[in-house]
């Protein structure tokens, strides 16, 4: 976590509501720019209600999820387009969302955020290449005249589509599936599907991509490479990454920071050392009775602490 | 029977399935006579039939339940001794031709499309060329329009649309209408009446495409059926019942298909004959069946058609990729309804007369089947299929010599349903996906290999 830099996305007592089940309870937490961040929890926290509000699928019953382009917003800023009832402000590279206004494929085409799905959800029909093409849609449709350029077959559009053909082929290499490029998606093993759909995500140009489990169904081999594209997407694309997942392995590795939910509540945010060592988190994923607790955890402490002198040693 | 068939048990069962025994094949036929019987004693047992005296009889007809029964008897008898046989027959291996002759063969096809006027004439003489050209031509090609037009809608959008034939009634009634009473000219009808419908389109979109799967299918029959209901009961308008007659028919650029002075026989200094109407009417179909497939090819290969194809697998995703859902399906709708409104003008043109009678459910229905029955998103197998189904029907009415067989109040025209019956049915069995079941990638960087008809979803609104 670099200190002092304004958030990325700044989530604000986020509350989504079904009926009589509340899902996420007055929620706050913040995405850095440049950041991995992940949310875990045991199942049924409401990680993916979460996501779903980022993403525009949920309105959420309460809450602000402020997003900024550029260099991050004030607290004033952020105030003042609230107030004024629009749904994003716009000023050169500069820019801020209230995502919790916007409809979902705005989200996407606008705020410029990506997600994928806990189960897949390629176009199992369409060639792997169809599926990252589809992926640039807007500047595309914008290239052929919203198709009426584009019916003439002009030079402008077929350079754009050139264009989107390059970039598809370029984030085929980083996954190594260019082999496969004229397969359907269907086809490919599950593996491949999870690191096309993360590719898909990528060719939208987001400035945050959330990641619904990446790493469910992965043998440890597949989730090292996971964790490899996770830090280059991070480093070579500049973007933030948000993602929910229950392998430890991968979330220790790679996170820079870390929010724990439990029945819909943050319990815990930190780095992954203190994520770790909160007394809160072990408690929640090892299920303790309320009366055992404290007993509980300061056993766990004691394990815990005896199990990094031994990893400190040779 | 039942010692023949051995012990009823679950592995005897699944043993006798693999290798029937003839014990067991009977035992199976006579479950199907008895069905038979039961469902055809109550059905057509019992005729009622007027006598000398006015009085309704009932007259049963015990001969034709056993005959239906021992048919179906047989047929299920040798259907399971020879199915084992046949397993391998059952999946049609898919016909792969190289991409040299695709090519070559859709010119050749299409060099036969455009001397097929002349081969009727060469074939069948003048008298007997107006049948083939009018009802076997410009029928089946309006279908075949008709059905590349729906296919946008259902084939690439995946959206379930029971009311396409209020589009083509939209293009009917305002190309039919404006002529008319504006008194504007075919060729300016033609255009018009294909912005009516797509506005139409639109317009009817815009409430119904939230909805999805079944109720999608639902709500645009009901909205085929207001349209059918407006027309029948705006009487001041659209003359209700009695449609609209003496609509202006097309002119060769201004020539009247006629025997005046000024008419396009007199003109090229032809004998005038109405075989001169009906073969400009052959090449405008043609032309307009050929514009519809270019600009479906075309969209297919553009951001739009892709957008379409991918609402059709997963309408979720594309959301997520920033694609506006609405706005996709509502531009799949309106060009969709828009072809439609082509050939609705057309149609009215073609008869000089309009009325409700022309655009009701059945009409819908023959449209989606064909679409169906084609493989859905495949150009060329609706084309097949408009031609098997339509062709069918009308080559039912070429059936005459069946009266001297069923006696002379045999109409063949009455079955044509059962024609359709029988394609679906033999589809379910060999094609379940269509005639053409693989799908063909829009854009490819190695190499263009078809996608095979397992991967590619339906859609659901």
């Amino acid at each position: 976590m670099a200190g002092g830099t304004a958030p990325l996305l700044a989530v604000e007592h986020l509350t989504m509501r079904f009926g009589g089940l509340l899902a996420v309870d007055d929620l706050s937490f913040n995405v850095l720019a440049g950041d991995i961040t992940a949310l875990i929890g045991p199942n049924g926290a409401g990680k993916t209600t979460v996501f779903n509000c980022i993403t525009g699928f949920y309105k959420p019953t309460r809450g602000r999820l402020s997003l900024a382009h550029g260099n991050g917003a004030t607290t004033d800023e952020i105030e003042a387009l609230t107030r004024s009832g629009r749904r994003w402000r716009r000023d050169g590279d500069h820019a801020l969302y209230l995502l919790e206004r916007m409809p979902d494929f705005e989200i996407s085409a606008k705020a410029r955020v990506a997600r994928t799905f806990q189960n897949i959800r390629l176009f199992t029909g369409m060639t792997v290449l169809e599926n990252l093409i589809v992926a640039q849609h807007n500047r595309l449709m914008h290239a052929s005249g919203y198709s009426l350029l584009g019916l003439l077959g002009i030079k402008s559009f077929r350079d754009a589509e050139a264009a989107a053909i390059e970039k598809a082929r370029i984030w085929l290499e980083r996954i190594s599936l260019a082999a496969r490029a004229d397969d359907p998606a269907g086809d490919l093993p599950y593996g491949d599907q999870r690191r096309l759909e993360i590719a898909r995500a990528m060719c939208t140009d987001p400035v945050l991509l959330c990641l619904d489990e990446p790493a469910a169904g992965l043998n440890p081999r597949e989730s090292a490479d996971l964790n490899a594209l996770l830090r280059s997407i991070r480093l070579d694309d500049g973007t933030a990454i948000l993602l929910i997942e229950h392998d430890m392995s991968v979330v220790m590795d790679v996170s820079d920071h870390i929010v724990v939910m439990e029945y819909g509540r943050k319990i815990a945010d930190g780095t992954p050392e203190d994520i770790r060592n909160d007394p809160a988190v072990i408690a929640a994923y090892l299920g303790v009775e309320d009366e055992e607790e404290s007993a509980a955890e300061a056993e766990i402490r004691a394990i815990a602490a005896h199990v990094r002198q031994e990893g400190d040693g040779p | 029977m039942r010692p023949l068939a051995g012990p009823q048990t679950a592995a005897a069962e699944a043993q006798t399935a693999a290798h029937p025994t003839l014990g067991f094949a009977i035992l199976d036929a006579l479950k199907t006579g008895a069905l038979v019987i039961g469902l055809a004693t109550p059905i057509v047992l019992l005729e009622t039939r007027q006598d000398v005296s006015n009085r309704l009889v009932l007259e049963p007809r015990f001969g034709l339940v056993v005959a239906l029964a021992a048919t179906a008897f047989l047929m299920r008898l040798a259907y399971t001794l020879l199915a084992p046989r046949l397993e391998g027959w059952r999946i049609v291996p898919a016909i792969t031709v190289p991409d040299v002759w695709a090519g070559r063969l859709r010119l050749m096809a299409l060099a036969l499309l455009i001397a097929y006027p002349f081969i009727a004439l060469a074939l069948a003489g003048k008298g007997g060329a107006i049948k083939w050209i009018d009802n076997f031509g410009i029928q089946i090609l309006i279908y075949v329009m008709l059905g590349w037009g729906l296919n946008i809608v259902v084939g690439l959008a995946g959206l379930l649309d029971l009311g396409y034939v209020a589009f083509y009634a939209v293009g009917a009634y305002s190309s039919a209408l404006l002529a008319k009473t504006v008194g504007l000219s075919f060729w300016l009808c033609l255009p018009l009446a294909g912005i009516f419908a797509a506005l139409w389109g639109i317009l009817l979109g815009f409430p119904v495409l939230r909805l999805r799967g079944d109720y999608l299918a639902i709500v645009t029959l009901a909205f085929g059926e207001i349209i059918r209901l407006v027309l029948i009961n705006w009487v001041d308008f659209t003359g209700g019942y009695a449609g609209i007659s003496g609509i202006p028919r097309p002119t060769f650029f201004g020539l009247p298909f006629n025997a005046s002075e000024g008419g396009f026989a007199a003109t090229f200094g032809l004998e005038f004959t109405p075989l001169h109407r009906l073969v400009f009417l052959f090449y405008l179909i043609l032309a307009l069946a050929l514009v519809t497939n270019a600009a479906t090819i075309r969209l297919r290969r553009l951001p739009i058609g892709r957008a379409w194809e991918a609402l059709r697998e997963d309408e979720i995703a594309c959301r997520s990729l920033g694609i506006d859902t609405v706005k996709t399906k509502l531009t799949a709708f309106a060009i969709g309804a828009m072809f439609g409104g082509f050939g609705g003008a057309f149609f009215a043109a073609r008869q000089g007369f309009i009325s409700p009678e022309s655009f009701i459910f059945m009409e819908s229905a023959v449209i989606l089947a064909i679409v169906v029955l084609g493989g859905m998103g495949s150009q060329i197998g609706v084309a097949i299929a408009a031609v098997a189904m339509i062709g069918g029907t009308e080559l039912l009415r070429e059936l005459d010599w069946l009266k001297h067989v069923f006696g002379a109040g045999f109409d063949p025209t009455q079955y044509r349903m059962l024609l359709f019956g029988l394609a679906m049915v033999a589809m379910m069995i060999w094609k379940p996906r269509g005639l053409v079941s693989t799908r063909s990638p829009t854009i490819f960087l190695r190499q263009r290999k078809s996608i095979s008809g397992d991967h590619v979803k339906e859609g659901h609104g």
